[in-house]
C-alpha cells in the first residue's frame, strides 16, 4: 500500500467521528521505483491531505517532507520538492502492517501490500 | 479535413465511439461532435466511413492507437469504375499530390479488397494502370516514405455472404496512419498468467481503455478489479491504475507469489497498480472531503450471469432474520466477514454515486450493462445520473438471449448534496420502471431458462432481429 491510498481511506464503522487519518503501524516497508510524472504530482498535490501524508511517511521512516505543503504555484519550479513528494506518495510501500482507527482502535490489516477495508458483521 | 477511415469489420457498434473518444484525447475540440459521412449508397455497417478531423496528425494518432481502425487515408479519388476513379484522381489538386510523388521519396501501392479476392496478377494489373499518376519516386515495398492504397470491393449481394451494406466502389488514397493490432497477440488472455472466469478479453479491454481516454498522467480506477484485466490495458496506455475488489483471495493472494494481479502487470513490463485494495463498494471507506481524484472509472460490474456481486453482511443479516453478531476476540484475526448478494440495481447505483463524486470534471465512466434481447424490440433504458452525459452506447451481442452494452458517460456537472438527492430520485424511478426484471436472479434465469420450443416455432418467422448478421455471426 502506498501513501496515495492511505490518504484516501478512513475507518467507515458506523458512528465513528474521528476516522481520518488512519495511523500506520509498519512491519515491513519496501521501496519501489516509479516513473516520475510532474503533471500527475501537481494534480495530486491539490487533492492530498498534507498532514496525513507527512505523518504517514514518518511512520514509514521517511522524514524529508516539509511540515507544510508549498503553494501550488511555487511547486512548478521546485523539482527537489516534487521528487520528495513523489517518493513519499508513490514509492514507499507498506508491505505488511496495519492501518489503525484513532477512535476505535480497529486495525485494518495490510497483507502483501493489500489493505483489507471490509468490516466485520458487527461493525456494519 | 476529411479522411477515409477504414474499419475492421467487427464490433460494429464500438467503431465510431472509439474514434470519437480518441479524437478528443488527441486534441479535437470536445464541444463539437465529430462529423461523419458515408460513401454513396453505403449502409452504416460498411467498413468505409469519412470522418472530419482538424489535422493529419490527429488522424494519424487515432489510427495508431485504435483497435478497430484499420487505417486512415487521405482520399485522392473514388469511383464506381476505374474510369471514374481516373477522372476523380486527376481532379484532385496537384498541390496535394505532388509533394508525395517527388523523385527523392520512396513509395508503395497496396491493393486491398473487401468481400472479394484478387490474384497477384490482377493486383499487378491494377497497379500498372496508374500510369496517369506521375510517380517520380522509387518503389520500396518494405519501408516506403509514402504508402498508397487502392481499395476495391464488389456489390455485396454477389455471393460473399454479406448483407447489402455497400456498393461497388474503388478508393485510392494516401495512408496517413494505420492500426497496430500487434498489441492483441501480446496481450491475449491465453498468455496471461493469472486469469479469472470473467477476465475481460484483451481487445475489449483496450477498447474500454480508449473509451476512458486512458493516458499518461491519469489515474484510472476499477472498483471490480478481479484479476486486473481491464487495468492492464489502461496501464499499457500509460495511465496510473488502482483497483478494488471484495474478494480478498483474488486481490491479495491470486495463485501464489508469481501468479496474481501484480504479476499480470509485470508480465508485460507495465507499472503495477498504484493500489489494490479489498473493499466493499456498498460501504466504501473513502475519507470525507475526498473527491475528483480519478480521471476515469472503468469496470465490468458483476451482473449475475457469470458471476454475482457480493457486499458486506451475511444473507441472513441482510434479510433481517438474524441480528449482526459480534465476533469473539480470539477469532478476529482470521475472520472472514460474511457477504450477501449484491444486486445489479444497487451495484449500478453505487457505481454512479462513486463516479459522480470521485471523477474529475469531464472524467469518464465506462462500464458494461447487461441487456436482455427482447423480441418485441422495446427500447432499453440505461441508468442515468444528473452529473453525467451518456456519450456512447455500444452493444456486444453475447447470445440470442442477451447482450452487454458498453456505456460511456462523461461527468458534466460537479457533485453536490443537491445533485445527490436528484440522483436518488432518478435511481428510484429507474429501479421501479426499468429494472424490475434485472432484480436479483432474474437476469440469470432469463439468460439460462430452457427455451419453450412450441413458442419458438411459431415466433421464429415473425421475430425480426434488429441487428443484421454477417456470415452468420454478429460482429
Amino acid at each position: 500500500m502506498r501513501l496515495i491510498v492511505h490518504n484516501m481511506l478512513t475507518c467507515n464503522i458506523k458512528g465513528v467521528i474521528n476516522k481520518f487519518p488512519l495511523r500506520i503501524e509498519a512491519e515491513k516497508v519496501i521501496k519501489k521505483e516509479v516513473d516520475f510524472n510532474p503533471d500527475f504530482l501537481r494534480h495530486m498535490l491539490a487533492k492530498i491531505e498534507w498532514k496525513a501524508l507527512v505523518d504517514g511517511a514518518r511512520s514509514m521512516g521517511y522524514t524529508e517532507l516539509p511540515d507544510h505543503a508549498p503553494d501550488t504555484e511555487r511547486v512548478e519550479s521546485d523539482e527537489s520538492f516534487l521528487k520528495k513528494f513523489h517518493h513519499a506518495l508513490l514509492e514507499l510501500h507498506l508491505e505488511e502492517g496495519s492501518l489503525v482507527c484513532q477512535e476505535t482502535g480497529r486495525k485494518f490489516p495490510v497483507d502483501k501490500g493489500v489493505p483489507n477495508m471490509v468490516l466485520r458483521e458487527d461493525e456494519v | 479535413m476529411w479522411f477515409l477511415c477504414v474499419f475492421y469489420h467487427r464490433l460494429l457498434d464500438f467503431r465510431k465511439p472509439e474514434v470519437e473518444a480518441l479524437a478528443e484525447l488527441f486534441g479535437e475540440e470536445d464541444e463539437s461532435p465529430l462529423q461523419w459521412r458515408l460513401p454513396e449508397h453505403h449502409h452504416n455497417d460498411t467498413p468505409f466511413h469519412f470522418v472530419h478531423l482538424s489535422s493529419e496528425e490527429i488522424a494519424q494518432n487515432i489510427a495508431k492507437r485504435s483497435l478497430l481502425v484499420k487505417g486512415m487515408y487521405e482520399l485522392w479519388g473514388e469511383g464506381a469504375s476505374y474510369e471514374e476513379l481516373k477522372d476523380s484522381i486527376e481532379r484532385f489538386p496537384d498541390s496535394r499530390k505532388l509533394p508525395f510523388l517527388a523523385s527523392d521519396s520512396t513509395f508503395r501501392i497496396s491493393v486491398e479488397t473487401f468481400g472479394k479476392a484478387l490474384t497477384f496478377d490482377e493486383q499487378r494489373e491494377r497497379i500498372d494502370s496508374f500510369t496517369y499518376v506521375p510517380f517520380k519516386g522509387k518503389v520500396n515495398l518494405k519501408n516506403p516514405d509514402h504508402n498508397f492504397f487502392l481499395m476495391e470491393m464488389d456489390e455485396s449481394e454477389e455471393n460473399n455472404g454479406l448483407q447489402p451494406i455497400l456498393q461497388r466502389r474503388i478508393f485510392f488514397g494516401r495512408e496517413v496512419g494505420f492500426a497496430d493490432r500487434k498489441l492483441l497477440p501480446t496481450f491475449q488472455l491465453k498468455s496471461r498468467t493469472y486469469l479469472g472466469p470473467t477476465a475481460m478479453d484483451a481487445e475489449m479491454a483496450f477498447l474500454m481503455a480508449n473509451q476512458a481516454k486512458a493516458a499518461s498522467g491519469k489515474l484510472v480506477y476499477d472498483p471490480f478489479v478481479g484479476t486486473g484485466s481491464i487495468l492492464v490495458s489502461a496501464a499499457r496506455f500509460g495511465a496510473m491504475t488502482m483497483g478494488a475488489d471484495i474478494d480478498i483471495r483474488v486481490v491479495r493472494d491470486g495463485r501464489g507469489p508469481d501468479c496474481n494481479v501484480w504479476s499480470n502487470f509485470k508480465q508485460y513490463g507495465l507499472p503495477t497498480p498504484v493500489a489494490l485494495l479489498r473493499m466493499d463498494n456498498n460501504l466504501p471507506p473513502w475519507r470525507s472531503g475526498l473527491k475528483e481524484i480519478f480521471d476515469a472509472i472503468i469496470c465490468d460490474p458483476p451482473y449475475g450471469v457469470r458471476a454475482g456481486g457480493r457486499k458486506s453482511g451475511g444473507r441472513k443479516i441482510l434479510k433481517g432474520t438474524v441480528d449482526p453478531y459480534t465476533v469473539p476476540e480470539d477469532k478476529r484475526t482470521d475472520h472472514i466477514p460474511s457477504t450477501g448478494a449484491y444486486s445489479l440495481v444497487e451495484c449500478v447505483h453505487d457505481l454512479l454515486h462513486l463516479a459522480a463524486r470521485m471523477l474529475v470534471m469531464k472524467g469518464r465512466l465506462v462500464f458494461f450493462f447487461p441487456v436482455l434481447r427482447d423480441e418485441n424490440g422495446s427500447e432499453v433504458k440505461f441508468p442515468e445520473h444528473p452529473c453525467f452525459k451518456l456519450v456512447a452506447v455500444s452493444e456486444q451481442i453475447l447470445s440470442s438471449r442477451y447482450s452487454r452494452v458498453l456505456l460511456t458517460m462523461v461527468k458534466v456537472e460537479p457533485y453536490s448534496e443537491v445533485i445527490e438527492e436528484a440522483a436518488r430520485l432518478m435511481h428510484l424511478e429507474f429501479r421501479e420502471n426499468h429494472l424490475k426484471w434485472l432484480e436479483e436472479g432474474n437476469i440469470h434465469s432469463s439468460v439460462f431458462k430452457p427455451s419453450d420450443t412450441s413458442e419458438i416455432r411459431t415466433d421464429s418467422k415473425s421475430f425480426k432481429d434488429p441487428k443484421p448478421k454477417y456470415r452468420g455471426k454478429y460482429v
